[in-house]
């Protein structure tokens, strides 16, 4: 690599390189030819296996959705990928943990009503554990966006990724000491019941006494509440984004920051705003991933939070039915890598989607070309 | 909970005493003769094993303990000046530096590993699939300047390919070349001369060099289509090459076909080759390296990518080839850095490469001074110190907590320089050696000269 300038490009032009695009092509082409065989293969040799491991990738990638929605809009209004999510993601979690276990907060209504049927105390107390996180989450968020980044706001990029990068660590080692959360693996205790279902010639609850024949497929309502909450942020956001003037105004900040501040828009009050919606989703996830997997500690946040940022920028960052799309795509990756390669390989997969997808599509399904650099 | 005074002012003074050192060594080193030169390294070497092998009065001036904290500080100096290269000098924020120091550390634990078991594969398997590819690496780069604008993911193929088929044939070579040095490593009871002492030594370094080209052949192949993206895409995309390599690493005996490395448990039985002296010359080699890579014209180049690519292009540098040309030089230097801290340690798990761990090069970085040399030295001896000696003891009194508490004070204090300091604690100042070389003033444009007003016309 002697020659540090570009041969001078005179008459002697050189040949073309788009003649050469057909190795990278086909090379791609390959790679997914390859998935499609190892997939169509284990559908055709069990296909009850097979959908029982897209179930369980649908669940994970209902979670990855809601905390993608907040990597995403966060990017797309201040350009700036907020590291410290996944870890607000980790404190719902926490937070909800200690409203069950020390404080008994998801069965408050039957300490106040003593008349209530268990089911509406059950349904309650869930949503207030829900509510009470979503609502720690916002409001560390808030903090976190005036402290830490709204300082750097006209710094370069870079400085402020690696404030967030601190921020992150902050939050996962302070966590880890003993008298805020702990170093350890928690156990945690659900607010309700797992009830789980089975398919076959119809739906079947399972119980004590009937338990799921060999070969059927299983569901409970974990899966079901985790993708009702996540399919109803997904309308929500849209709602909020669409049809509300918070909406527009985010919109306005995310097209043009100086232009929407001299149209008399409170730039500072939309990006807190934006922040403490990601972070009340996030929270939201946290809660139901802590459910679904049932076990939390300090450092829960940084994998699934890394593998929802990957979701986001599959799915075009920025764009918030790009991350719904790509966090289910980054699930079923996920668990189909777990069901069929090998349990360690799916934080492998996850991020070789990352770059083949920055390579292939950097803008990502959904994402229109950067106008202009930032 | 009393804190001992003595010992905090006693690491003190020996953090000072350290930067004095480096600057010393730096000073001495920037002299104009050679004899001067040598001197200064020689002197800088036996002023550290002075102070570790004499014990006025009983007590030794650098416990074991210490010098175990220097070595790991040399490694992290050679780690963290491949990271100034790249992120500070070049402009590209890299996360993958923790995955080519990992990729060092096992390839030369896996070739000395072999060796003291009779397995020379290892060495040569390695040796000839770095020159192989070496060479395939350049023909196909050959055969692509011919052409303008070809796509990335293209040339990227004809890479991928032409590095599988030379590696399969260095395979087959290897194992040929294997059956007939095997005599030679002799039986159980009686080894033969490839197990002598001298010939360890020389399979050593031979193993840490080869180490650093192959982690600088898996950045290139790396970084040709990921340098292509922005700023922060390619930190995610580095950070998630750590990931990936670490995932690897934990299934090295399952997924990929290297038994000894034993995945998760780590791998243990690397023959212990090393004392800090092999740190020490290694760490100069990639200074001297460094310092006359970016005092050339390349060099200059490199630095100009950084400070505006759009004005870079325009002067005719080419940048794509730049930005790769730092990215590979960094992990080398990352590799070599692994290579010799396997050797000294003896044990590799996977953990000590997780990205997590992988944030301090970039914080060692950040705080001497992007694009300063002299900070980062400064940085990593004094950081290494500072947080695995003085503040380990300080907050051992803590109890268990100890560590977590450090990774708790220190995104605060990383915040903070971001904060109000945001060039680093040294900012861009160099020191003796590594300052800008002296020019005669016939030859000097500006400096002298220019500061006289120029004569009216």
């Amino acid at each position: 690599m002697r020659s540090n300038t570009a041969a001078p490009a005179g008459p002697m032009a050189r040949k073309p390189g788009s003649r050469l695009g057909w190795i990278g092509k086909s090379f791609l082409g390959l790679l997914g030819l390859l998935t499609a065989f190892i997939l169509v293969r284990n559908l055709i040799h069990d296909p009850k296996l097979f959908l029982q491991i897209v179930i369980s990738g649908l669940q994970l990638g209902f979670v990855y959705a809601l905390i993608a929605l907040g990597y995403t809009m966060v990017y797309g209004i201040v350009r700036l990928i907020n590291f410290a999510h996944g870890d607000v993601f980790m404190v719902g979690a926490f937070v909800s943990f200690y409203a069950v276990t020390r404080f008994q907060l998801h069965v408050w209504p039957a300490a106040v009503f003593p008349q209530f049927p268990d089911a509406l105390v059950v349904v309650i107390g869930s949503l207030t554990v829900m509510f009470l996180s979503m609502v720690v989450c916002m409001t560390l968020a808030i903090t976190i966006e005036r402290v830490a980044y709204k300082p750097l706001r006209d710094a370069p990029r870079i400085a402020a990724l690696i404030t967030a990068i601190g921020v992150s660590f902050f939050l996962e080692f302070f966590g880890a000491l003993s008298f805020v959360f702990s170093p350890r693996f928690i156990p945690y205790q659900r607010p309700f019941e797992v009830v789980t279902w089975y398919i076959k010639d119809g739906v079947h609850l399972v119980s004590a006494t009937d338990a799921p024949p060999d070969g059927s497929i299983t569901f409970s309502n974990i899966f079901l509440l985790i993708a009702l909450a996540s399919v109803l942020t997904q309308v929500f956001l849209q709602f909020l984004v669409r049809r509300t003037k918070i909406g527009k105004a985010m919109r306005a900040v995310s097209f043009d920051k100086s232009a929407a501040r001299l149209m008399g828009i409170n730039v500072d009050q939309v990006i807190s705003f934006t922040f403490a919606v990601g972070a009340g989703f996030a929270g939201l996830g946290g809660v139901l991933y802590a459910i679904a997997y049932s076990s939390i500690w300090s450092q829960l946040g940084i994998l699934p939070g890394l593998k929802a940022f990957v979701a986001a920028v599959l799915g075009g960052i920025g764009s918030i039915p790009g991350a719904f799309v790509g966090a289910l795509i980054m699930g079923q990756a996920e668990a189909l890598t777990m069901g069929y390669i090998s349990t360690p390989m799916r934080d492998a997969v996850a991020f070789t989607i990352l770059i083949l997808v920055l390579l292939v599509r950097p803008t990502g399904i959904f994402g229109e070309p950067e106008k202009e650099k930032a | 909970m009393d804190i001992n005074v003595g010992f905090l002012l006693i690491s003190i003074v020996k953090i000072a005493a350290l930067v004095a050192w480096v600057y010393g060594l730096l000073w001495g080193l920037g002299r104009d003769s050679l004899s001067t030169k040598c001197v200064a390294v020689v002197a800088a070497f036996g002023v550290i094993q002075l102070a570790i092998s004499v014990a006025p009065g009983g007590i030794q001036i650098f416990s074991d303990f210490d010098s175990g904290l220097l070595f790991q500080a040399c490694t992290m100096a050679m780690v963290a000046l491949g990271l100034n290269l790249i992120y500070g000098f070049n402009g590209q924020f890299s996360l993958g530096q923790w995955g080519f120091y990992g990729i060092g550390a096992y390839a030369a634990a896996d070739i000395t590993f072999r060796w003291t078991n009779g397995d020379a594969r290892g060495l040569l398997v390695v040796g000839i699939g770095v020159i192989l590819i070496g060479l395939v690496i350049l023909g196909v780069r050959r055969f692509l300047q011919q052409y303008t604008g070809v796509p990335v993911m293209s040339a990227f193929t004809l890479y991928l390919i032409g590095t599988v088929a030379a590696g399969a044939v260095a395979v087959v070579i290897g194992d040929l070349g294997h059956t007939v040095v095997a005599p030679l490593f002799g039986s159980q009871g009686a080894p033969g001369p490839l197990h002598s002492p001298l010939v360890l030594q020389v399979v050593f370094c031979l193993a840490v060099l080869l180490a650093g080209v192959v982690a600088a052949e898996v950045s290139f192949l790396f970084g040709l289509p990921v340098l292509s993206l922005g700023s922060d895409y390619f930190g995610i995309a580095t950070l998630g090459f750590t990931i990936v390599i670490n995932t690897l690493m934990v299934n090295s005996d399952t997924i990929l076909p290297f038994p000894e490395m034993k995945g998760g448990r780590g791998m243990i039985g690397i023959p212990k080759l090393t004392t800090w002296f092999w740190a020490f010359v290694f760490l100069l080699g990639v200074i001297v390296v460094m310092r006359n890579l970016l005092q050339s014209s390349t060099g200059r180049a490199i630095l100009s990518v950084r400070e505006d690519e759009t004005a870079a292009k325009v002067m005719g540098i080419d940048v794509a080839n730049n930005k790769l040309l730092a990215f590979v030089v960094g992990s080398l230097f990352a590799g070599i850095g692994g290579g010799v801290y396997a050797h000294f340690i003896g044990f590799l798990s996977p953990g000590t490469f997780d990205f997590l761990v992988g944030f301090n090069p970039l914080i060692i970085v950040v705080f001497g001074g992007l694009g300063s040399m002299t900070g980062t030295l400064a940085a990593s001896f004094g950081w290494t110190f500072f947080l695995e000696g003085l503040l380990r003891v300080i907050l051992g009194q803590l109890g268990t907590e100890a560590p977590t508490w450090r990774f708790v004070l220190y995104p605060i204090a990383l915040l903070l320089l971001m904060l109000l300091r945001p060039q680093g604690l040294l900012g861009t100042v160099e020191w003796g050696f590594l300052r800008a070389p002296w020019v005669p003033s016939r030859f000097r444009t500006d400096g002298n000269k220019a500061a006289s007003p120029p004569p009216a016309a």
